[in-house]
């Protein structure tokens, strides 16, 4: 049985050797190159000790990217998981008929299988001042007053880049919720019925306390999908006009791959895996404490 | 009496907001496909009428002016990137559940803890890893980190599902005459097919739309995968907006389409693991 005592580790080693290599590694690495000036097809590298650190927290770009991030949280915890959760009671409500229900929940659901680069390059069509889909439906609507160039303008560009993420994840987040309430035991809601409860009460009192975790969870991956958010903005706007859609994944992209500056760019590396390490840790924590 | 109108105006009024939100869901798309339809002078002159006659030609110019060649690179990309990750994964979870061995638990923290790290913070050292390898600028600078990445995830939904197995029917078998490995393909991947579906789905999910690592690991434009190669693609074309939209209906279908065919399977790969992109 000599065989059984050696193959599982032949069969876990693959895994275990690529996972190390290119997961931990590099981001144990990119701590250490945080402290250094290096640039990129040069293997010289001098240390710097923490001036890296000290030159990001006296960077006026960093503190836009840092509060167009928090913003991109907020705005998608408000949206994605508050009308997520709502769209999942209705779909699993009475008020709408189940054969409607599949299809509400599969074209909502449609967004997120699509990649961002082409949600991307869609918005800039929705956006466009003259041909745009936007401008089109507020000439029509009679609000031409409001016409704008969306993405040109430095008061409208974040927000409207924010808007197209949501128009992307409010299905996917709907369809976790989904899951979590097509969970719920019958009797519980039965049990209400036969204290006359009404449907909103029946909401309140046993849907939402009973998807906690699951509101926990959306919450947790909705806010750290904000602070890695880069695609998005890389295809919209680059980060402009000037640097006022900048966020953390631009800005490091930027500072790496652009400016040269490798050393920077691992030094706000470490700044986002600090905020988004933190927040898994609560996620991780969250979903253990529901299964037990 | 009352409460039933009161439903039923509920119940309108409800119906009414879902339907204005398919609208707003779908009329992008819509918007995007009637007007890779049109010539690009109908597009600029009256963007939100239906085409006066169905123009294809603008899928065969976006096809045969580069698309066709980021639209295999992302197949090649996808199956490659995909088979290995669903094969290592299966492995990996078959090692962790149907054996005692010492260490399964520092092994499988080691993997799953993976899942809490966000590779994509470490773009730098990741890079200059792939510089050492030699590897920065060829396929597998994407076709490894896609692997590497989703490995946790994937060991995570395989392990849920190969736990429940009894442990005696591997035994049985292996008693039987037969090597683990035989084990492993005759018994296990035959019964687990569902969730190999689910895996490699939510993978396809990914490997199809990663643009990051895409982007930054790969300069050659003759490898570069549909998500950076649209982006290519629409600073080429300048105002050739049709093209361009064509372009985007092609390199969204295929995973439109595996959606609307195999819903089960996403459903159940989204909830064995809550994690997005």
């Amino acid at each position: 049985m000599k065989e059984r005592k050696i193959a599982p580790y032949v069969y876990i080693f693959p895994t275990l050797l690529l996972v190390i290599v290119f997961v931990y590694i590099p981001i144990i690495q990119n701590f250490y190159f945080s402290f250094f000036k290096m640039s990129s097809y040069s293997t010289v590298k001098t240390f710097v000790g923490l001036k890296n650190y000290i030159r990001i927290f006296a960077d006026d770009i960093f503190y836009t990217a840092l509060i167009n991030n928090t913003l991109y949280a907020i705005i998608s915890l408000i949206f994605q998981v508050g009308i997520g959760l709502c769209l999942a009671m209705l779909l699993e409500s009475s008020f709408v008929a189940p054969k409607l229900r599949t299809f509400f929940r599969s074209i909502y659901f449609i967004p997120s299988v699509i990649s961002i680069t082409v949600v991307a390059l869609i918005f800039q069509f929705v956006y466009t001042p003259d041909i745009g889909i936007l401008n089109g439906i507020l000439k029509v609507i009679g609000l031409s007053k409001y016409t704008h160039a969306w993405l040109g303008d430095t008061k409208t560009a974040m927000y409207s880049i924010i808007a197209m993420s949501q128009w992307q994840y409010v299905g996917y987040i709907m369809m976790l919720f989904i899951v979590a309430i097509q969970k719920i035991p019958e009797d519980v809601y039965e049990a209400a019925d036969i204290d006359g409860a009404t449907g909103i009460q029946k909401a309140i009192f046993i849907t939402i306390p009973q998807v906690k975790e699951m509101t926990l969870v959306t919450s947790v991956i909705t806010v750290i999908g904000a602070f890695k958010v880069f695609t998005e903005v890389y295809v919209m706007t680059t980060g402009g006009p000037g640097t006022s859609t900048q966020v953390l994944g631009t800005y490091l992209y930027r500072s790496a791959f652009l400016n040269d500056e490798m050393g920077y760019a691992s030094a706000i590396g470490v700044i986002i895996f600090f905020i988004t390490s933190i927040l898994s840790f609560i996620q991780i924590k969250i979903s253990k404490s529901g299964k037990d | 009496m009352n409460k039933k109108k009161y439903f039923l105006a509920s119940k309108v009024l409800i119906n009414i907001v879902l339907f204005i939100l398919i609208l707003i869901v779908l009329y992008p798309l819509y918007w995007t496909i009637i007007n890779s339809l049109k010539t690009n002078n109908e597009l600029f002159a009256s963007p939100f009428s239906i085409p006066h006659k169905l123009n294809f030609s603008n899928y065969i110019s976006a096809w045969n002016q580069g698309l066709s060649q980021y639209f295999l690179n992302s197949v090649y990309v996808s199956v490659v990137a995909i088979g290995i990750t669903v094969f290592l994964s299966a492995l990996c979870a078959y090692g962790l559940t149907q054996f005692d061995i010492k260490g399964k638990n520092v092994i499988f923290m080691i993997v799953l803890g993976g899942l809490m790290l966000s590779p994509e913070v470490a773009l730098v050292s990741l890079y200059k890893i792939l510089q050492t390898l030699h590897l920065y600028n060829t396929r597998w600078a994407m076709i490894i980190p896609y692997i590497a990445f989703k490995l946790p995830f994937c060991v995570f939904l395989m392990r849920s599902y190969f736990i429940s197995f009894p442990k005696d029917m591997e035994e049985a078998a292996t008693i039987d005459g037969c090597n683990s490995f035989q084990v492993f393909y005759k018994i296990i991947v035959p019964i687990s097919l569902p969730i190999f579906a689910s895996t490699a789905i939510m993978d396809a999910l990914f490997v199809w739309n990663e643009f990051t690592y895409a982007l930054v690991f790969v300069e050659d434009k003759t490898i570069q995968t549909i998500p950076v190669g649209l982006m290519a693609f629409r600073d080429s074309l300048n105002t050739d907006w049709a093209v361009l939209l064509a372009g985007i209906t092609i390199a969204t279908l295929p995973m439109v389409i595996l959606f609307l065919c195999m819903q089960k399977y996403f459903v159940k790969g989204l909830t064995s693991g809550a994690v997005k992109g």
